[in-house]
């Protein structure tokens, strides 16, 4: 029974290795930008709006000056983390799209910070530790179920994140509330939080925490073993039982590293985001809705590397900042929600291995480009000898 | 606990059941066929959105319809994705889930109100007086079509062509099935479906429209059709203690005495979703070609 079961998973997983590690990578996603923006700006000017004057405000509010870059980089933080919680996962194997629930896990664990009283750079450690094991153990539910009943983590993680969102709205309304404003939970104490970067920008130090996060994830998976067997169990899960690769390791340690991701995404939302450093909203809770399913989006527009999730989270938080500009400009307020509109038609078209195929005259550019650059590679070394 | 509480908790269930019990019979057509489509919550949200637009303009019917052709769309497109342009499916269905977020986030704002949209009573499909009380005609759609899906699957041709395109397209292809069309159609179909119940939500049952209207209901579908092993009855039954849990969860609810606190009554159908899959994992045997894109030799 699980033979079949594994080989309906591996056979799914093996399209999406294929399509999100494609050969020219960057090319790919760039082209599924651009089909993605015209996408949105079609549907724009179907509902009247004028899609240039919108994209030329949302490009100016994510990217215009010190103040929109940072509020870019903001945006941008807890994407990188939410993204690695996908790719990890994607990389051994699995469909981990509960970033969302762990993402909401550490973002309350972490509010638990404002009830002990420790000096600066602990109170930040002790968070960040707190919505990490927070994250994972969230995490490890639907990978021990995987495991023991052979349950389909794409069932199991959505369900967990539904019961996250509940059970952190219970939480925030009945344990963490600030008795003074009922509206939003406790807030982090000004010596745990993390302080501002740029001056009168919301752009904090937890961008560092992203960043460095990102860097010890490229580190473990391609250059310790660990990591090498996971991205073989991912590859091809028989053969890498073959090699003497412990699979069930491998699911475990990836679903605990994405777990922990998720929940420092939770952290760095509460304890780095002004003016609130709180869960607030009710149930609606608009800073940590969604930002799980972003992350997907940016992990696979960044390829499911690493580095290139930082690039693609620098581009969404863009959107995600820009967007915000956009939808008070002046004449032409296009609604925030377009942005999702935009990373949806993103993935349709990253979802497509053979998208250059589709436009055959982009195929002939993407050709005669990469021909050039083969030429010109191939002529600079004999320069060099000359 | 009366008679008359237990008559409505079974009404509620069964009008919980129908957007599952539909959704979940198009996905099993589907995943005979081969195609794996997790888009389903992004299709129910769709639909449901669309339809309110096409019952405001031309009453319940018209709304039911433009919900059946929004979800026959995005059914076709997925299947165009991911047959001829050998697409990757798990990624394409994230991608049509996004973008219904998205896409009906924004139309709401563009309707009027953030957040959620009323349909107007002229607009609802009548409900139907029954000695249990008033019911959704649709009800019995979504009772009788498992019937007819289990022996379009079991005695006819087209069912086994389907069969065959999903267990073995190169066998199938030999013997002159075009697999690509083939899984065309019932990916298109079972769209149809799952937007068949996504108006259903709005325009028959609710009577508005919320940017989360969906809940999660498509992946509980998607776990209906895990639990029933691909058999459309099986699904109905599934879809029927899932709704029953949420009818459950509802009535609690409006207890006055409060035994549970809200919050903890409203994740009882994601718990009960976990635990009966993770009971019924095991004896469930999937097509052997299901997710994998056909490419001739």
């Amino acid at each position: 029974m699980t033979e079949t079961k594994r080989t309906l998973e591996s056979r799914l997983l093996r399209g999406a290795h294929r399509t999100l590690t494609g050969l020219s990578p960057a090319f790919e996603s760039i082209l599924a930008a651009v089909v993605g923006l015209l996408i949105g700006a079609i549907l724009m000017y179907i509902w009247g709006f004028d899609p240039w004057k919108a994209y030329i405000a949302l490009f100016k509010g994510a990217y215009g000056g010190l103040y929109e870059i940072s509020s870019s980089l903001s945006r941008a933080t807890p994407l990188i983390l939410t993204a690695l919680t996908f790719s990890i996962c994607l990389r051994s194997g699995m469909f981990n799209i509960g970033a969302e629930g762990q993402l909401f896990m550490g973002a309350t664990a972490s509010i638990l910070v404002a009830y002990v009283v420790v000096p600066a750079p602990f109170g930040q450690i002790l968070g960040l530790a707190l919505a990490a094991v927070a994250g994972a153990a969230w995490s490890l539910v639907p990978a021990f179920l995987k495991l023991t009943r052979g349950v389909s983590e794409v069932i199991s993680t959505i369900m967990f994140n539904w019961i996250a969102r509940w059970l952190v709205l219970y939480l925030t309304i009945f344990l963490l509330r600030d008795p003074m404003r009922g509206e939003k939970t406790i807030s982090i104490p000004v010596a745990a939080r993390f302080p501002v970067m740029v001056p009168r920008t919301d752009l904090s130090y937890t961008i560092f925490v992203a960043v460095a996060f990102a860097l010890v994830i490229y580190f473990i998976l391609w250059h310790t073993t660990v990591g090498y067997e996971v991205r073989a169990a991912g590859l091809n899960p028989t053969a890498a039982r073959y090699g003497g690769i412990n699979n069930k390791r491998t699911m475990f340690l990836s679903f605990i590293l994405g777990g922990v991701a998720a929940g420092l995404a939770g952290a760095t939302i509460t304890m780095g985001l002004p003016p609130t450093y709180a869960i607030y909203g009710g149930a609606a809770m608009p800073q940590l809705t969604n930002v799980g399913f972003d992350g997907m989006a940016v992990a696979m527009v960044g390829r499911n590397h690493p580095i290139g999730i930082i690039v693609a989270a620098i581009f969404f938080g863009g959107l995600n900042a820009g967007g915000r500009v956009m939808q008070f400009y002046g004449s032409n307020p296009v609604p925030l929600e377009i942005v999702r509109v935009v990373m949806g038609a993103i993935v349709l078209a990253m979802a497509i291995p053979e998208l250059i195929r589709i436009f055959p005259a982009v195929k002939k550019q993407g050709r005669e480009l990469t021909g050039l650059l083969r030429r010109l590679t191939r002529r600079a070394p004999k320069e060099g000898e000359a | 606990m009366s008679l008359n509480d237990v008559l409505s908790l079974l009404r509620i269930s069964l009008h919980a059941m129908v957007p599952l019990a539909l959704t979940a019979v198009g996905e099993i057509i589907g995943e005979t066929a081969g195609l794996f489509n997790i888009g389903l919550e992004g299709i129910l949200l769709l639909s449901a959105f669309m339809a309110v637009i096409g019952a405001k303009a031309g009453g319940p019917a018209v709304g039911l319809l433009v919900g059946m052709g929004v979800g026959a769309f995005v059914g076709l497109l997925f299947s165009v994705i991911n047959t001829y342009w050998k697409g990757t499916q798990m990624v394409t269905g994230i991608g049509i889930n996004l973008f219904a977020m998205g896409f009906v986030a924004f139309g709401l704002i563009q309707l009027g109100a953030p957040g959620f949209h009323d349909v107007p009573k002229v607009a609802e499909l009548a409900k139907v007086r029954t000695p249990m009380g008033s019911m959704s005609p649709m009800i019995l759609v979504a009772i009788i079509l498992p019937f007819l899906v289990f022996w379009f699957l079991k005695k006819t041709r087209a069912g086994l062509m389907l069969k065959a395109a999903g267990e073995s397209p190169e066998a199938a292809d030999v013997a002159g099935i075009n697999i690509n069309r083939i899984r065309l159609y019932a990916t298109t179909f079972g769209g149809m479906l799952a937007g068949l119940g996504g108006a259903y939500m709005s325009v028959a049952w609710m009577g508005l429209v919320t940017k989360d209207l969906s809940a999660g209901r498509g992946f509980i579908s998607l776990a209906c059709v895990v639990f029933s092993g691909l058999n459309p009855l099986l699904a109905l039954l599934g879809a029927f203690i899932f709704g029953f849990f949420q009818a459950l969860a509802e009535w609690v609810k409006t207890l006055p005495s409060k035994p549970i606190p809200a919050q903890f009554v409203s994740m009882l159908p994601y718990i009960v979703t976990l635990l009966v899959v993770s009971g019924a994992i095991g004896r469930v045997r999937f097509p052997k070609s299901l997710g994998v894109p056909y490419k001739r030799e």
